[in-house]
């Protein structure tokens, strides 16, 4: 057996793995007008990831996602705006922090609910933050947001260019990578185990004397510090933020996107992303007034025909 | 404004939501579907009542009984094509599906009518101010009030004193007891669907005048209806009554006094009920 192997082994990694990489690496190269395109994708598939850490494997149902985005996006978008502080790679480190932060606090707070409830309390959780954020204008910008912000170049040599998202892709790509990586450690560890358990019979892991709360609040506050960097990629791509950062809508399409890939599988957020990308990119274009039509109709028929998301048609759960 | 006035108001936008919510809450309680299409469905009924009116010239209540009967059929068809096969999927196939019909919905409605918001043009009965004695209000707002408290009545009436509705009561307590019992709980909840989804659609023409009308409708109060089910407890009629009654009038003061942020309230609100009693206010532990 050779090095490589028993290494694939022990990190579960199998071949296919190594394509969804090669296919945003060959992107870069082969369609260099949709860079900015692909920076969204990129950065939705990382929220989704984080999205799928807590609904996918810890079984925890939120319609309040979009918080952490938020927290994070207005994060280095004051920092850069009030504190000067553009330095994008410490961003994401504040961002992480801030957003983790809310994570931990409101974890604490509401993961003693769960159905309807829990679902609620996650949303009016995200409202309460989009309408502070709509009060604090002197803050935050208010409606309109910060537009227009500046941030350093990436290691003080790959500038942010509005107009070509060379250094974006790369960058989030990057990021998406490393925190893919961390992701898929936890999902694999003891720690990913137990909140597998915990999803699929909670009263069995309390009988056997694992701490379920605890591990919740631990799995949501990292899903939120994760979807926090994802909000501060975002930030720091588009040189801009605002309330849409922190809606519903927001909430809801990566919910949207993680079901419709297949959650509790690591790749159904990069399947999910891409495929609703494409869908809507090319209804939009195609019938700009009817583009839902499309849409909906797709998701109707995977959640009836394809159980569990795109992904669910091939492969069983794990 | 004056008190009463603010109070009359809000009454008014409590009756529409109760309406309109309040197929959801029993739906949901009965078998656990998480339908975000309800919104849809008074969406629907709201511009078939509305055009039911401009193009046909059909009078107020016969506009209402056609959007009513329109509603309630396409959601039977819906329910029993659609909806049944995912009674056992898991909630989250259940959000993916009923977002698309969501989505579906809106497109359909942009296309064939447009994306501009509907007015619903009010018979001359209906227009201008009443004197109610203490105070002179829009005639139709206390109309709305008057209709929504005679809906209450009748909905009360016929869960708490008919078969029918001890059947839904039932199971909604313990849907696998009921069945055991004898109740075909699949029967009942196809004529509950159509029943609710009926009321929504009256809920989104009566509603036309107060909460505004266009595509965006089933979206844009998703999350009001949802917090009226959650707060008012699944499956309870007079639990959503006072919920919606509750969030229509405190919805309305905050934002007439506070118009920057005056949604703000609501959400802290409800979040403040959600933890103190996590299954509603009028909810059963444990249901």
């Amino acid at each position: 057996m050779t090095a490589a192997r028993r290494l694939a082994e022990r990190h579960h990694l199998r071949w296919w793995e190594a394509l969804p990489w090669l296919a945003a690496a060959g992107a870069f190269f082969a369609f260099p007008n949709y860079l900015a395109f692909g920076t969204q994708l990129v950065i939705t598939i990382l929220f989704a990831l984080s999205l799928d850490l807590v609904l996918g494997y810890a079984g925890i149902i939120t319609l309040g996602h979009a918080a952490f985005f938020g927290a994070g996006a207005y994060t280095v978008g004051m920092l850069a705006q009030h504190a000067g502080w553009t330095e994008p790679l410490s961003g994401l480190l504040a961002a992480a922090a801030v957003a983790g932060a809310i994570g931990l606090a409101s974890g604490f707070v509401l993961l003693r609910t769960h159905g309807l409830t829990l679902l609620m309390l996650t949303l009016c959780t995200m409202a309460l933050l989009e309408e502070g954020a709509n009060m604090a204008s002197a803050l935050t910008g208010g409606f309109d947001g910060m537009p227009g912000l500046q941030f350093a170049p990436l290691l003080g040599v790959f500038a942010f260019d509005p107009l070509y998202f060379r250094s974006q892709y790369v960058y989030s790509l990057v990021v998406l990578f490393a925190c893919f990586a961390l992701v898929r450690m936890l999902v694999h560890s003891s720690f990913g185990q137990s909140l597998t358990g915990i999803r699929e019979n909670v009263l069995r892991m309390h009988a056997v004397g694992a701490p379920v709360r605890a591990r919740l609040v631990l799995a949501y506050a990292i899903s939120a510090a994760l979807a926090g960097v994802a909000g501060a990629l975002f930030t720091q791509a588009n040189a801009f933020v605002n309330l849409a950062a922190l809606g519903l809508d927001r909430a809801a399409g990566v919910l949207i996107v993680l079901i419709l890939g297949g959650y509790g599988r690591l790749y159904g957020a990069f399947v999910g992303a891409t495929v609703y990308f494409v869908l809507e990119h090319a209804l939009a274009k195609a019938y700009p007034t009817a583009w839902q039509l499309g849409v909906g109709l797709v998701l109707i028929g995977v959640a009836l025909f394809a159980r569990n998301g795109i992904l669910g048609l091939i492969q069983k759960p794990q | 404004m004056d008190l009463i006035g603010i109070l009359l108001g809000g009454f008014a936008a409590g009756m529409v939501l109760f309406i309109v919510s309040v197929g959801l809450s029993v739906t949901m309680g009965l078998m656990g579907f998480v339908n975000l299409a309800h919104g849809g469905f008074a969406m629907l009924g709201g511009y078939a009542i509305v055009l039911a009116m401009k193009h046909w010239g059909l009078p107020f209540f016969g506009a209402l009984a056609v959007g009513f009967a329109a509603v309630a059929a396409l959601s039977v068809l819906l329910e029993r094509l659609l909806y049944a096969r995912l009674y056992r999927a898991t909630e989250l196939d259940q959000v993916l599906f009923t977002i698309g019909l969501v989505f579906v919905m809106i497109a359909a409605v942009t296309l064939a009518v447009g994306p501009e918001t509907q007015t619903l043009v009010l018979p001359q009965w209906l227009r201008g101010q009443t004197d109610l004695g203490i105070i002179k209000y829009r005639t139709y707002s206390v109309a709305v009030i008057v209709a929504g408290t005679a809906l209450v009545l009748a909905l009360w009436l016929g869960f708490e004193r008919t078969r029918y509705g001890a059947r839904i009561r039932a199971a909604v307590d313990n849907r696998r007891m009921a069945q055991s019992l004898g109740v075909d709980v699949g029967r009942l909840f196809t004529a509950t669907f159509a029943l609710g989804s009926g009321l929504a659609a009256v809920g989104g023409g009566l509603g036309a005048e107060i909460l505004g009308l266009d595509p965006q409708y089933p979206l844009r109060y998703l999350v009001y209806f949802l917090i009226v089910v959650a707060v008012g407890g699944l499956g309870r009629v007079s639990g959503v009554f006072c919920a919606a009654l509750l969030i229509g009038v405190l919805d309305f003061v905050f934002k007439i006094h506070f118009p920057k942020g005056g949604t703000l309230f609501i959400y802290a609100l409800t979040l403040a009920l959600l933890l103190w009693r996590p299954q509603g206010l009028f909810g059963r532990r444990g249901a």
